[in-house]
């Protein structure tokens, strides 16, 4: 009897985590307003019962999907009996609902722990921040309760079994990309109720920074790793090869991934030197509004792309109000509030202030690039001007000599020092790198292929001039310490986030610029006993069959695959699929990854007298992108870790002891 | 005072922004993306599948809303979708197919034994018209209007609710 109700339960626990989130919106933010500490100290408990009852109903639409309950109308859209257990675990965040459900749920989740870890702040900051959270939270939840209900029941004729799961979607990184994307998303709406929580008490002050840094780290890193998975993704799924579409769902994570780079390191100004405080404001509330909008534009289907979600006027319209309330507010509240907390500190065109400024310039414009670009089908379409695509040709154009502009800096930034330093020490530092990075730049692509090519030097010199100059300012720092591991100790983890961050873009680009200029691609037609010669392999086509797998139908072929200079062997088995209970044919890519290069390897069509077009791909450096991407998230996680953050805790503890019962404490600190 | 007047243009600009999303909601995005919706259908100049004598051209797409699925004897989708073919074939709706990258024999079994909603079969054994068309693969449906203008994009299996949903109402919205 239970076990038929769940969904209702669900269903249930919903709505009275919304009642929750309701009360979490008001009852804080009317008590920092009129000093009731009572009123505020709700915040606290309502967002831990949030989490509890977003948690159960999520659990009941996993239980829903587990038991095969094809009377619930998401169940039946998204699963099938035939479905192994694992997908239909993740089939639940493969569809509208259930990753709204998702969504909310690490909204939640983060909410509850931005309420366990508070700091030593004061106790109206905490119950702003409460507030700002549960209105964030409050709308999701309405906009799952009104347009997105996953506990939908098709009853009484319900289906006998599930129109299954979008075959794309059946594959492990889709089963871990959407939760880390989310996690990123979701994550940037601490520091976001953090800002405006300063801003409404008029509080911008190192304190508030130092605690927003490991949030906002901890929310880019996931968002890193997620907008990795999901480029790791399409590359084997899809079939062509290709890592990066400039698709608008792609570009939707990257604006607020770039936002939040800007972010990270506008933090790191304003808490060392207290400068650029309406800036950061600013970064945190658009950061925030770009993953709401990201979330418009995929959830309304505006824009078309190679993840095709159901378009539903009604949803992109709740969204849209949604993310209309939410940024205008915010922005107004920031209109209205900045200039009051706004100091200034100087500082010399030759610093780490100055050179952070150019960084945060730098993203700024390449946020703007990608946003037109991705926007402005849409905008001309609805004045009438026509209906156009913009595609790689633009944002390559824009996003290459940026990228290589901003590395000029970044090389300079993180060896120079705060407030200023003088020209030579700074080339006394650098023009050894600089020397060094031109040099190998220019020869490696002569060395690798034996022809020069100026995107794959420019990538290099690139990636040299960020890594180098760092390698020196770690011997530099460590240089007085007694024994080199001794110096290398004493670096603190969050100078080492930021090495290895910096790192992880240098092995990014590296990947990018030697993929994109080096990978060859043959399309050729292949027989069981045809041998074709790609980048020095040999692969020949030993075997055609015909294989049936627990949801699908497959031609499979096994190629023997010899290289040409050790003559070690291997096979590989690309297959090309027919889901049966959509109808839909996919390609499953055989890979063959290495650090230095793949092999790649798609079944294109059957050619009839049994020939298949075959494409077959070396990509050299391939995996360097996302090795990059993983560095990146790993110094943030490093960053997150320091020392600094874990005493700030530590020293919460006291003045929370004494300040027990003390009811005016909020007025004094 | 000057300064929070400037800093008021920001959600100005966002509400802008916002108003475009607005209308873009009641906008169709799939007519945004194909390259070749609103073009002519590609010129081309072919056999049939049954008569090797026999010269179509892109002539054969003029006066009637018609729709041209692409299929192969190699496909197994295109045996699927058979059926929901013949219902359009039957509902009279000018169908066309083009035979993409197959051979007449293995295109006349396929006929034979999934039935024929076809007026006339266009034979492209190299892919050249399927190229032209930008196909991705096989089954793919184009609607092409009564003046030769493709219309709509099918890409893929067209399920018995994709008939229903999609493929009647563009129909009827050309005719």
């Amino acid at each position: 009897m239970l076990i038929k109700m769940i969904p209702e339960i669900g269903h249930f626990a919903l709505i009275i985590a919304l009642l929750m989130a309701m009360v979490q919106a008001v009852m804080p933010l009317a008590g920092a307003a009129t000093r009731r500490p009572l009123w505020m100290a709700y915040g606290q408990p309502m967002a831990a019962g949030q989490f509890l009852f977003i948690a159960i109903a999520y659990a009941c639409l996993t239980a829903s999907y587990m038991l095969d309950d094809f009377s619930v109308a998401n169940v039946a859209n998204n699963s099938n009996s035939l479905l192994p257990w694992y997908y239909k675990f993740s089939a639940v965040w493969g569809n509208h609902e259930g990753s709204v459900l998702l969504w909310s749920l690490m909204l939640a989740g983060w909410g509850f722990a931005a309420s366990v870890f508070t700091g030593n702040l004061p106790r109206d900051m905490v119950a702003r921040v409460m507030g700002v959270m549960g209105m964030v939270c409050v709308g999701f939840l309405l906009f799952i309760l009104i347009t997105s209900n996953p506990f939908e029941r098709l009853l009484p004729d319900m289906p006998q079994d599930g129109a299954d799961l979008n075959p794309l979607l059946q594959d492990f990184g889709l089963v871990v990309h959407p939760p880390m994307l989310y996690m990123g998303y979701v994550g940037f709406s601490v520091v976001f109720a953090f800002a405006i929580a300063a801003l409404m008490g008029g509080r911008l002050d190192a304190a508030w920074t130092r605690w927003a840094r490991p949030w906002t780290n901890l929310a880019w890193a996931f968002l890193t790793v997620g907008i990795a998975l999901g480029s790791w993704w399409a590359y084997y799924e899809l079939g062509w090869g290709g890592w990066w579409f400039w698709d608008p769902v792609e570009n939707a994570s990257l604006l607020p991934w770039l936002t939040g780079t800007a972010l990270v390191h506008s933090l790191a100004v304003t808490e060392k030197r207290g400068s650029f405080k309406s800036w950061t404001v600013l970064l945190a509330i658009s950061t925030f509004s770009l993953s709401l909008m990201g979330t418009f534009l995929v959830r309304s289907g505006v824009l078309t792309s190679v993840h095709a979600f159901a378009n539903d006027p009604a949803r992109g319209f709740f969204i849209l109000m949604l993310l209309a309330i939410t940024v205008t507010l915010s922005l107004l509240v920031f209109a209205l509030r900045a200039p009051r907390v706004s100091h200034k500190v100087g500082f010399n065109w030759l610093s780490r202030d100055a050179l952070l400024l150019v960084n945060n310039i730098f993203l700024v414009i390449m946020t703007v690039t990608v946003l037109l670009g991705t926007v402005y089908p849409l905008i001309l379409d609805s004045l009438g001007l026509g209906k156009i695509s913009v595609g790689p040709p633009y944002f390559n154009a824009l996003f290459v000599p940026l990228t290589v502009m901003m590395c000029i800096f970044m090389g300079l930034g993180s060896v120079t020092r705060w407030k200023g330093m003088a020209v030579r020490d700074l080339v006394r530092k650098l023009w050894l790198a600089g020397v060094a990075a031109l040099v190998l730049g220019i020869l490696m692509p002569l060395l690798y292929r034996g022809e020069w090519n100026l995107f794959v030097s420019l990538g290099i010199v690139s990636a040299l001039w960020i890594v180098l100059p760092m390698v020196r300012d770690v011997f530099d720092k460590t240089r007085h310490a007694s024994s080199f591991i001794a110096g290398l100790r004493k670096l603190s983890l969050s100078y080492w986030g930021m090495v290895l961050g910096h790192i992880g873009v240098a092995v990014t680009i590296v990947g990018v610029a030697v993929v994109s200029n080096y990978n060859i691609e043959r399309n050729v037609r292949m027989s069981p006993g045809t041998t074709v010669e790609v980048a020095g392999y040999q692969f020949t086509m030993t075997e055609l069959a015909e294989r049936r797998g627990p949801n699908f139908l497959a031609d499979t072929t096994i190629l023997q695959v010899q290289r040409g200079d050790t003559g070690s062997s291997f096979t590989m088995r690309p297959e090309k699929r027919l889901y049966l209970a959509t109808g839909m044919p996919m390609t499953q890519v055989a890979l063959r990854p290495g650090l230095f290069r793949d092999l790649y390897v798609a079944m294109g069509e059957d050619l009839g007298d049994g020939s298949w077009a075959m494409r077959v791909q070396y990509k050299p450096f391939v995996r360097w992108l996302w090795l990059g991407a993983l560095f990146m998230a790993f110094g943030g996680v490093l960053a997150v870790l320091d020392k600094r953050y874990r005493r700030a805790t530590v020293t919460r503890e006291a003045p929370k002891a004494i300040g027990k019962g003390d009811t005016a404490q909020e007025a004094t600190v | 005072m000057k300064r929070r007047l400037l800093l008021l243009l920001l959600p100005v600009c966002f509400l802008g922004l916002a108003l475009f999303f607005f209308q873009g909601l009641s906008l169709d995005p799939s007519q945004r993306d194909s390259a070749l919706m609103a073009r002519e259908f590609p010129a081309f100049e072919a056999t049939t599948l049954r008569d090797k004598n026999q010269r179509v051209d892109q002539s054969l797409l003029q006066g009637d809303v018609t729709l041209v699925n692409v299929w192969g004897e190699w496909c197994p989708a295109c045996k699927q979708e058979m059926p929901q073919l013949l219902e359009l074939a039957d509902q009279d709706i000018r169908m066309v197919g083009v035979n993409y990258r197959d051979t007449r024999e293995k295109g006349m079994e396929f006929l034979s034994e999934f039935g024929d909603p076809f007026e006339v079969n266009i034979f492209d054994p190299e892919g050249e018209l399927g190229f032209d068309l930008g196909v991705y693969g096989a089954p793919e449906t184009f609607l092409v209007d009564a003046d030769g203008v493709i219309r709509y994009h099918h890409k893929g299996y067209v399920s018995p609710q994709d008939v229903r949903e999609r493929i009647l109402p563009e129909v009827e919205k050309w005719r």
